[in-house]
Parts: structure tokens; sequence; C-alpha cells
């Protein structure tokens, strides 16, 4: 099942109101403004007490839901022990091809163009020469058997290879020290990890799966295939990569799922 | 004179009203959550009564609902353990007992009149729910950090095994809630027990005490 697609909340209008109607009723506005908090905190309250009403993309209630969202990403970077090394399985487990998922069928992906690709860095990075595939192929390759576990609850073992995140970064002079690692996928789609993710053992640019290159549905020429996160947090199809201290928040994050997403 | 305690002191209520929003919370939104990848095929929870418009606002909820539940039932099991309510309340638990009980019970002849002291039927089921939500906890925390918690996974096999194990956890705990809010209903007193406290205990012999001893200094 594909995650879902961007939504419109059924409690907004579609098209913004005319301004000067607005003016001509303002006090009028401002009395059902007063109103509608008043409705807002009495719904929150009887939360509890009624099925079939669904008060969740209100925008008081999700305030509330997205800030305790942030404070469980800072317990789960707490929770993070940057050793701990995730499962590891047999070739024989390995499922091919693997599951594809986006927020788009399969039918509707768009190749990445090979002819002009290359891979784009920027931010906190000493040497942002851009990289040729045949570069990245170039680099010392690391396997890893691991699962990958989706959001939704389904998981599947992957076999992936490619060159180290931690090495990569170290190659190009990369601000270890830096809060995050952004990726740019090839469909303006966007994800950013925490640097101690991005630095564990088991984090790697992937290029192959069961030892060939990756095909178009699952993120050819580059991804990331990490181990201590979420599905939806190893973009594919990347085109350039970002080390900055300053946080922005992926597709699905601003979509209300958790940021870290660690497992 | 300090005055009687109540069956059902102020923090016992507290923390079982706290409880059971948290219960509505993690159960509502975790079929809005289990219906995005479901275990078996024939079983989706209808709109109607998840929590959660997509997937993303369910586990938000899901994960705002852990703390309190998890804070509210490290209190009461501290709370429970260390006034000795558990010791006095929920044991011990005979065996005999409770099968005959039970067979009471399953023929409505199962009686309740001193609401101060539990029969081993409630006494096992109490026990029992308890343990099921610990349970519920550590393969929450598995389903959450199989990789940080991966020795907990193991547990239950495998990630999916997790899975398996909490959603069972929830249906035992849902069907101890259709039992226990069904008995309060057929028994109103207990109901209003745990809205006002109950019956007022004699400290001493820790058992219900008449009206006119209560008045008498």
């Amino acid at each position: 099942m594909p995650l879902r697609r961007p939504f419109t909340s059924l409690f907004r209008p579609q098209r913004g109101p005319d301004q000067t109607v607005l003016a001509e009723h303002r006090d009028l506005i401002e009395t059902i403004g007063r109103r509608k908090l008043l409705r807002g905190t009495l719904s929150l309250g009887a939360l509890t007490m009624l099925t079939g009403c669904n008060v969740s993309d209100r925008d008081a209630v999700q305030t509330v839901l997205r800030a305790v969202s942030g404070f469980n990403d800072g317990v789960q970077a707490l929770l993070f022990d940057p050793n701990k090394l995730a499962p590891t399985y047999a070739a024989s487990q390995v499922v091919k091809p693997p599951r594809f998922n986006a927020y788009y069928e399969i039918e509707d992906l768009k190749p990445v163009d090979i002819g002009g690709w290359k891979l784009e860095l920027s931010g906190l990075i000493a040497d942002k020469r851009p990289w040729s595939l045949e570069r990245i192929y170039a680099l010392p390759e690391q396997e890893e058997i691991i699962k990958h576990i989706c959001v939704e609850g389904w998981d599947y073992i992957g076999q992936w290879s490619g060159p180290n995140l931690r090495d990569f970064l170290t190659r190009v002079g990369a601000d270890l020290s830096a809060k995050y690692v952004v990726f740019h996928g090839n469909d303006d789609y966007m994800e950013s990890i925490d640097m101690p993710s991005a630095l564990h053992p088991q984090t790697i640019l992937a290029t192959k799966y069961a030892g060939e290159p990756i095909t178009d549905p699952f993120g050819f020429p580059l991804r990331l295939r990490t181990a201590v996160k979420l599905g939806f947090k190893n973009p594919k199809w990347i085109r350039a990569i970002e080390v900055t201290n300053s946080y922005s928040p992926g597709f699905w994050e601003k979509q209300g799922f958790n940021w870290f997403s660690g497992l | 004179m300090k005055p009687l305690k109540f069956m059902h002191p102020l923090t016992v209520r507290l923390m079982h009203w706290t409880n059971a929003a948290a219960m509505i919370i993690m159960i509502m939104s975790g079929w809005k959550i289990y219906n995005d990848e479901v275990l078996f095929g024939f079983l989706h929870f209808p709109e109607e009564i998840v929590l959660g418009i997509w997937a993303q606002h369910a586990l938000q909820w899901h994960f705002l609902g852990m703390w309190i539940l998890v804070l509210n039932g490290i209190a009461y099991l501290t709370y429970g353990i260390l006034s000795g309510r558990f010791r006095r309340l929920f044991f011990p638990i005979s065996p005999r007992e409770l099968v005959r009980e039970a067979v009471a019970a399953l023929r409505f002849r199962l009686e309740h009149a001193d609401l101060t002291h539990y029969n081993a039927v409630q006494k096992s089921l109490y026990v029992g729910v308890i343990l099921v939500v610990v349970l519920q906890v550590v393969s929450g925390l598995a389903i959450w950090k199989p990789v940080q918690f991966s020795f907990l996974v193991s547990l239950f096999y495998d990630f999916q095994g997790a899975r398996l194990a909490h959603f069972a956890g929830m249906t035992a705990i849902v069907l101890f809630v259709l039992i226990h809010v069904s008995l309060a209903i057929l028994v109103p007193r207990t109901l209003l027990g745990m809205l006002t406290g109950g019956p007022r205990l004699d400290a001493g012999r820790e058992t219900p005490v008449t009206p006119s001893q209560a008045s008498n200094p």
C-alpha cells in the first residue's frame, strides 16, 4: 500500500475569502473567531467521550501533537547508541526485487536522466566538487544485508552495497560536528537525518542491490540505506547532499510523520 | 480522629481515569495504525472508531498516549506495591476459588455484595490485565526501537512477531474493557465508587465500616 498523498484539510476552504467582504464584516468575524476558540476547547475535552468525531487535523490539536513529536525526536536522539549495530541476515533471505514504495505508483516513476547526472555537494563541506557516477563506483564498497522497516508496519530483508557515508563525508571534508545531513532527491523529495545516524557504521550511499546496480524504481543511481532509520528516511534518486546546522523537515515530516524516526 | 480512608483513595481514582483516557487514545489510534498494514486480510477497523484522519495523525496520538500511559502506569504500580493495595486487594488468588467462582460467574450467580473484597475472578482479571499492559509496553518498545532494543524483538521471534504480540495484547485489553465496563454497569455502585471513592475502610481492620460506626468517634 503506498504512503499517503498530500491532503487538503476538510476544515479549510479551497479558496481564500474575498478581502473586501472580510473588511465589511470584521466585527462578526471576530465574534465567530471567539466562538471557534470555545468550541475548539470543548471538543478537545470531549474527545474521549466521542467516537466518529475526528479532531486530529485541527490546528490547535496539531500544534500539541507536533510539539510532542518534536519532544520524541529528542528522546530518540538520547536513546540512539552510535555503536549499536542492527541485526544482519544471510544472502539466502534477501527479497528480490526489493519492495517498491513511494508517494506515487510505480507506473508514474520518472527515471533519473543519467546523461548529465552528478552528485552535488553543498553546505559545510570543504570540497564541494560534484561527483560523477564513475567516481562513486570507484570508491570502496560496503555490503549490508539488513531489514527495511516501513512506518506502515511491513518489513523485508535487502542486500545493499555502496560507499560508507561516514567515509564519504570524511573524504569530502564535511563538518562532522554539524547537526544534519540533508538529501535532495530527483523529484524535489527531500529528507534530513541527524549527524550521529549519518555516521553510523551501517549507513551507506547504496549503488547496488544484491550485487547489481540499483534499478530505477529503487533509487538508481544513488540512494541512502541506513539500518537505523525507518524506510521513508532513506531517500532514493539522490542528486545532492548538504551538511548543515539548520533543521528542515523532509517530505513526510511536513505531513506529520515523526522526523527522527530512528529504529 | 483521622478520617477513614476510602476504598479507592483520590490518587487511585485519578490514576484510574487517566489510564482510561490513555487507553482509549492508544487503542483507537492503534487501530488506525494497524489499518495501514493489516495483519489479517479480513480485519480492517472502521474509520468511525479510529483516532487519526491519516496514519501520521494516529502515530502522533499513539506517541503522545504512550507517555501518559507509561508515566501514569509507573506511578500506579509504584503506589500499588508500596501502599500494600495490590497485596490487600489482589492476593492471594486461590486456584480452587477461581474455578468455583468462574463457573458461578458464567451462570450469573457470582456475588459482589462487599465492594471492598474482590473475588478470585476479579483478582485474576485485574492482575492479568496489569501484566498484559506491561507486556504491551514491552512489545511496543520492540516495535518502536527494533535496533536499539533488538533483544526485546527476539522475545517475540522477529519484528512481525512483536507486531502480532502487540495486536494480541490489544485484543486482550479490549476484551477486559468490555467485561469490566459491562460489570460496572451491572453493579453501578462499583462505577460510582471509582468516582466518589466508595465505602470507607476501617484503617485497622481494612474492612468496611457501618454508617453508625463511621459517625461515632
